[in-house]
């Protein structure tokens, strides 16, 4: 991770990003775009993205790599850890050493060695004034710092996130924030619930039934929201996930 | 230190709604609780009323409890027109706020607008009911003037809305136990929609209905909400086999 990202690669990024910004326009796939294409930059190192709710608690929106312990880092967060902290201060925490992060973060940090991480980085979401959530950034490998270029342009990456949702209040009549924010979370509760109907009807694990969720969105040119809803309400209407 | 501050929302509003005098002697039940919470919330948040409508796919749809008599009849008003904001945040699983009627309001709602308008309401704001893709109803919030909520009062309206949630999923009003039942700290929201979304599929019933179903499972045994979810997602618990 200690490579400064290529500005050809960076290019080709906001191209794609900003391809995706039409009248078809999903923030939950959006945000995915965004956290993979980080991944994908920072040489594969898990991305997420958390909103934050009514009471000011961190929720899970979107992921590079989307698996039951990477949420499970994600959740934690809610009560303390560098997205917290990066949400709480509006400023990023780089090149936090989780081993020597115990004392600062005691349910965060022994939680991110068990599942093989050795640094972390999360930068605050920002929307104007306003602090809307965080992007973290994980890393696996020893002394994996983020050069100071680096630095800034995750940060950018992660003010692209707000463009995100400029760009959805354009499309639905000046929606206000909190109307967005309130909806982007519940549509997220909904992928979880499709997730786990998906699970039970095709007796696989909700990492699996995920992965299956997104190959069918992707091969019926399909969006995640969409399939998430109709999953819901009429799972057998769709058998290529509702029958093994 | 948030984490308490989160609980203490719900203990006020929880506070709130009890401390509110019963109607006509109607202590229990559903319908007393839910009356209680709308003229607490009405009165929590300068509102000249507050009702909730209960709603369903299939198109069946009630006014539930309203604060007053006045506040009755302007949610009925909107399922006899078909239009406003309520059925808006219904369809949309959004909060839709509406500030100001005489702004904009009157193109998009062209008979409900004016009519509630004339009844001397300026503002509205609708609250869906909801878990994700359990929907269940709409809670409004109408005002004599105009102008936005306050963040305080949007997180409160927000907060009366779970416990609304809460309180129908039980259907009885259990007096204090739907105390910030999605904001256990230490439970994995994703694992709790999973869950719902595989007892759904194994008990063949709606979203909604599965929640229940595991709310009631941990009452009966005494288990924490997210005890219960865990042990769905792990397959060490299933609703479609007969219970110990």
């Amino acid at each position: 991770m200690t490579a400064t990202v290529s500005a050809q690669r960076l290019a080709k990024v906001f191209v794609e990003i900003a391809d995706t910004l039409v009248d078809e326009f999903d923030l939950i796939e959006f945000l995915q775009l965004l956290a993979g294409r980080t991944a994908d930059l920072l040489d594969a190192s898990p991305v997420g993205l958390l909103l934050a709710d009514q009471h000011g608690r961190l929720e899970f929106m979107a992921a590079s790599d989307e698996n039951v312990k990477l949420l499970e880092l994600f959740q934690v967060q809610n009560q303390q850890g560098p997205c917290l902290d990066a949400f709480l201060t509006g400023t990023p925490v780089v090149n936090a050493d989780l081993q020597q992060a115990a004392d600062r973060w005691p349910l965060f940090a022994p939680r991110a060695v068990q599942a093989g991480f050795r640094s972390v980085h999360a930068f605050p979401l920002r929307l104007r004034a306003e602090r809307i959530g965080a992007m973290n950034v994980f890393s696996s490998r020893v002394g994996g710092r983020l050069a100071d270029t680096d630095v800034e342009i995750v940060q950018a990456l992660a003010d692209v996130a707000s463009i995100g949702l400029l760009q959805e209040r354009a499309i639905s009549r000046g929606e206000r924030l909190s109307e967005q924010l309130q909806g982007a979370l519940n549509s997220r509760i909904v992928i979880e619930q499709a997730k786990g109907a998906v699970a039970q009807s095709r007796g696989v694990s909700v990492d699996e039934a995920f992965r299956l969720i997104r190959a069918y969105c992707r091969s019926n040119n399909l969006r995640l929201g969409e399939v998430a809803n109709a999953i819901t309400t009429d799972l057998a209407g769709i058998p290529e996930l509702a029958s093994p | 230190m948030r984490v308490t501050a989160v609980g203490d929302r719900y203990a006020r509003v929880e506070a709130l709604i009890s401390s509110e005098p019963a109607a006509d002697g109607d202590t229990h039940g559903v319908s007393a609780g839910m009356h209680r919470l709308c003229s607490a919330a009405a009165r929590a948040l300068s509102a000249s009323g507050t009702g909730l409508t209960v709603m369903a796919d299939s198109g069946l749809r009630g006014v539930t409890a309203a604060s007053d008599a006045p506040t009755e009849r302007l949610e009925e008003l909107q399922l006899t027109l078909g239009e406003g904001p309520c059925i808006d945040a219904y369809g949309s699983m959004r909060p839709v706020l509406v500030p100001d009627l005489a702004d904009g309001a009157m193109t998009r709602w062209p008979v409900y607008a004016p009519a509630v308008h004339a009844e001397g309401v300026r503002a509205v704001f609708a609250f869906p009911l909801q878990v994700g893709a359990a929907r269940l109803g709409v809670m409004d919030v109408f005002r004599s003037e105009t102008g936005m909520l306050s963040p305080d009062e949007l997180t409160l309206a927000l907060t009366f809305a779970e416990i609304a949630v809460a309180t129908l999923l039980d259907g009885h009003d259990r007096g204090g136990a739907a105390d910030g039942w999605l904001d256990d700290p230490l439970g994995s929201r994703a694992e709790l929609f999973q869950a719902q979304g595989m007892v759904m599929v194994q008990l063949r019933v709606s979203l909604a209905e599965a929640m229940v179903r595991m709310r009631a499972h941990a009452f009966v045994h005494d288990l924490r909400l997210y005890d219960v979810a865990a042990d769905v997602v792990a397959r060490r618990l299933s609703f479609d086999t007969p219970q110990p």
